[in-house]
């Protein structure tokens, strides 16, 4: 895929050639769905923004289904002996209670407990785990890996040709794709299915907080593997859907987003202006009971003493998205206790939604958001009350429901 | 913390220092050496028949403090012999002479100056004294002992007035060759005052960083730098440490090599429990104090699995190869050196400051130096029992010779640079060449493996800004105590570094018991 453009692929004359943005497996599918030609950009790959409308995409993620491509996202063989202890030093989580064919949620942190990333790690086999993740994280990985005489780290990113199938429709669509089995696979487990000569690899994991799948295909089989899929989709309103639409389903689904609610630790200039995992509210993730994992004894210490700060669902009053709003203790604005990291209009739960960090102090006390706005031009203002949310915004039965409804 | 059990690894100086003063404390004491004998780096070994020597020769930067704290007198040390003068070698020039007090042969003009570079020497080693003997403060932290330290550090320095205050920081970090040309101008003089200052680093005269605090913490121990050879050798100073830490009730184990340190964890996290010997026996202790090499003691014995990413990065990246040869030759009779009534003293082979820089240009690409400089040494004059009667035992430092030799270090390679130096003496001491009974060449390779430092280096780690002081070796295990629980440092690689003046060693044990 490195030599895929998008255009003049086979023209040497290029003289952008190393700068153009690499091409997704899926492209010729997606470039003629693109009625936007929306493009952005993913780790160097070209990447939807949207293809038509963002409130369609993601209201097919919540009605319907739609496929979000994940070939960009970062993906690492961990093969080895030492696989499992090397990964399990690495990440906040006790992966010894990974078993084969099922997916956890990780988060790995620097010597002092700051978040360097989050990801998932696939258990693919005795001594071979998947890890996925949102940026590179190759040299993070090598250094890990120092010290085990058995482990090897692949970069697999371009290995498979891989889309997120998301909605409540999407069992339905694999089940006409004629997958046997689909029906047994619980949230985070992995099933292997006969396609086409190859093997679709499906793991019931996803971004949106809802029913969904991933889907993981040998590249050469990708363009066919999409027009079955989207064959199967068609009665259930398949659409592809980009960063946009993703971004509105991860907030409701109370799901961090790199940039938004934390910067990664490794690329933080300033001091502490990364986040730990207690201050993101994934205190969940980080499993004291081992011994020794990176960052032990630095986020130790931010439990006993509790984080500073805390990553905070709220919900706001009005209908104006509290887009980059700072918070205050009253409504006079006096007393700022801290700032939103998402916000919108939430169409899923009517509900005005943000996540905001907040200083833990001021959590018991009055939460004020100032929120700024435009109506044709003319810039507003005005203070919201907030209120604290503890469960996700978005987090419907279907989701967990095994075997999913077929609607 | 009274008898609580340790484990020492390594018997060398500081291992054993580190043993007697945890002892005097009530601790209960093991050391374990790898080797047959202790004193590591200090230890004699015999490199042809009749003839032996030990890598570390004289005693130059042990503090006054730490000879009387440990009663090292009463064990047997015994310092009676005269410092040894430094003595650049010329073929044809006036021979000159070089002690801390004197300079003898030179120019008027640098004669005049000598004191006065002394005095400034002098002055800014004694500023710093204390602290080659304390416990470096941790960066950030508040604890009174920390901020006592650094305030005393301040204090000191305040107290040499303002103008030697700037001053010293003028000069702390110059290459030596800028301070010397400030003082002098004979080029074989100069040479010959910058040896100790760079000999054992990756540094040559014009390298800025280190050089200077090297020597002024050499200075720092007794006889403001100079030389000594101890009644005995080296071997007078192991056997009235092996003295002291009996006496102390340290039980000594030697021919005992550590496999790894133990670590045992749970929910609580992870602590050292004690060592595995290569044995398969498993000794359990309170705590575990290494005086190997750091990377020795953090990748090896402990293993990276059980510590932090990038801490594992840093030691893994430490600054450790060594440029560092000795040659020693079984000599049938003492060699005459031109110039010379008597070979007795330090003789530096290095014309011009230049001639080490290019050496060091050469070892830095991994290559041999075409002309390499050395400092000789023929202790068998202090100590005859070295060698057969009437015959001699020659030790040649040789600079720089790189621990990874671009071409590998075969055979043919290690022949070259043996006949390179046995003709640079040849130079100075004609026929010495006929008084060769027998010859060793310990490439930095050889010392790695003879004294199981990683990459052989003279410090366990290079003594330089970026791992000195609360830096050394690292961040995170700069005040002897490690990441690990129950897991001490006491080597070399620590706070302030080699040479055989035991402030590791103490300062290690200090440390546990506060």
């Amino acid at each position: 895929m490195t030599n895929r453009t998008d255009i003049l692929r086979n023209d040497i004359t290029d003289p952008f050639a190393g700068e153009r943005l690499k091409v997704s497996y899926f492209h010729d599918r997606e470039k003629v769905l693109n009625l936007r030609d929306a493009w952005s950009s993913w780790n160097g790959f070209k990447f939807a923004d949207y293809y038509y409308d963002v409130d369609y995409e993601y209201f097919c993620i919540r009605n319907t289904c739609g496929t979000y491509d994940i070939c960009p996202m970062q993906k690492y063989l961990v093969e080895g002996e030492d696989a499992l202890p090397m990964l399990n030093r690495m990440v906040t989580r006790d992966l010894n209670k990974l078993r084969d064919n099922r997916v956890t949620y990780v988060a790995w942190c620097t010597d002092s407990g700051r978040l360097i990333d989050d990801g998932t790690v696939f258990r693919l086999g005795d001594n071979r785990y998947l890890l996925t993740c949102g940026s590179p994280c190759l040299a993070w990985l090598r250094k890990s890996a120092f010290g085990f005489a058995n482990v090897e780290v692949t970069d697999a990113t371009e290995d498979w040709a891989a889309l997120s199938l998301q909605g409540p429709t999407s069992f339905a669509v694999l089940q006409r794709m004629g997958l046997d089995g689909v029906a047994a696979l619980k949230p985070f487990d992995i099933g292997h299915f006969p396609f086409l000569g190859g093997t679709l690899m499906v793991s019931r994991t996803g971004f949106t907080g809802d029913l969904g799948y991933e889907l993981w295909i040998d590249p050469e089989l990708a363009l066919q593997f999409w027009d079955a899929l989207y064959a199967a989709g068609a009665d259930f309103g398949i659409q592809p859907y980009g960063e946009s639409a993703t971004n509105m389903a991860r907030l409701e689904a109370g799901f961090i987003m790199p940039y938004m609610e934390f910067n990664e630790a490794l690329k933080t200039v300033n001091f502490e202006y990364d986040q730990t995992p207690f201050e993101l509210d994934l205190g969940w993730l980080v499993d004291f009971k081992k011994p020794h994992f990176n960052g032990r004894a630095a986020l130790l210490e931010q439990k006993r003493n509790g984080p500073k700060v805390l990553l905070t669902k709220l919900n706001i009053e009005g209908n104006k998205p509290a887009e980059e709003s700072i918070l205050y203790s009253d409504e006079n604005c006096s007393c700022e206790i801290g700032y939103v990291t998402s916000a919108m209009w939430s169409p899923a739960v009517k509900a005005n939604i943000a996540l905001a960090m907040i200083d833990t102090a001021a959590l018991k006390g009055e939460i004020w958001a100032e929120i700024y706005y435009q109506r044709e031009l003319r810039h507003h203002h005005k203070v919201a009350r907030c209120t604290i949310q503890s469960k996700p915004f978005w987090s419907p039965d279907r989701a967990r429901l095994t075997p999913p409804g077929l609607v | 913390m009274a008898d609580q059990e340790t484990i020492i690894i390594g018997g060398g100086h500081n291992g054993l220092i580190c043993a007697i003063v945890l002892a005097r404390a009530g601790q209960r004491v093991t050391v374990l050496e790898a080797g047959s004998n202790l004193g590591g780096m200090a230890a004699e070994r015999e490199f042809h028949p009749g003839f032996r020597s030990a890598l570390a020769q004289t005693l130059y930067a042990m503090p006054h403090s730490l000879i009387r704290e440990l009663d090292l007198t009463a064990h047997g040390l015994d310092l009676a012999n005269e410092p040894l003068p430094i003595k650049p070698l010329s073929i044809a020039g006036t021979p000159q002479s070089i002690t801390a007090s004197s300079l003898a042969g030179a120019e008027d003009d640098d004669t005049a100056a000598y004191p006065k570079y002394v005095a400034m020497l002098a002055k800014f080693a004694a500023a710093l004294a204390p602290f080659w003997e304390r416990t470096m403060p941790r960066v950030g932290a508040t604890g009174m002992s920390d901020l006592m330290t650094f305030g005393k550090l301040g204090l000191k320095l305040r107290l040499l007035g303002k103008q030697d205050m700037l001053e010293f920081f003028r000069v702390a970090t110059l290459p030596m060759r800028d301070l010397l040309d400030e003082y002098f101008s004979d080029d074989q003089l100069k040479a010959a005052l910058c040896w100790d200052a760079l000999v054992g680093s990756q540094l040559a005269p014009r390298s800025p960083n280190q050089a200077v605090l090297t020597l002024l913490n050499r200075m720092a121990g007794k006889d403001a730098g100079q030389h000594v050879v101890p009644k005995g050798g080296m071997p007078g100073l192991v056997r009235a440490l092996e003295n002291a830490a009996v006496k102390a009730g340290v039980t000594i184990r030697t021919d005992c090599t550590v496999a790894s340190v133990r670590i045992e964890g749970d929910e609580n996290g992870q602590r050292c429990i004690g060592v595995e010997l290569q044995s398969g026996e498993l000794l359990l202790s309170d705590r575990v104090v290494s005086s190997a090499d750091p990377q020795t003691t953090f990748l090896n014995l402990v293993g990276a699995r059980h510590l932090e990413i990038e801490f594992t990065n840093r030691i893994r990246r430490l600054r450790n190869k060594g440029y560092v040869a000795r040659v020693h030759l079984a000599l049938s009779g003492l060699p005459a050196f031109k110039g010379l009534d008597s070979p007795e003293g330090r003789l530096i082979i290095a014309p011009t400051m230049d001639s080490i820089e290019f050496a060091w240009d050469a070892a830095k690409y991994g290559e041999l130096p075409e002309a390499p400089v050395m400092e000789v040494l023929i202790p068998s004059l202090q100590e005859p029992n070295l060698a057969p009667q009437g015959q001699h035992v020659l030790a040649a430092n040789v600079m720089y010779v790189p621990h990874d030799l671009k071409s590998g270090w075969a055979p043919e390679h290690r022949a070259a640079l043996l006949n390179t130096v046995l003709s640079e003496l040849t130079r100075y001491a004609p026929g010495i060449q006929d008084l060769v009974l027998g010859s060793e060449l310990l490439t930095p390779q050889d010392l790695a493996a003879q004294y199981r430092t990683t990459n052989g280096h003279w410090h366990h780690c290079e003594p330089a800004i970026d791992q000195l002081l609360m830096m050394r070796p690292t961040y995170e295990a700069g005040q002897y105590a490690t990441p690990i629980s129950g897991l001490y440092l006491c080597g070399a690689g620590c706070h302030p570094a080699g040479d055989v003046s035991g402030n590791p060693g103490r300062n290690a044990a200090r440390e546990i018991l506060a």
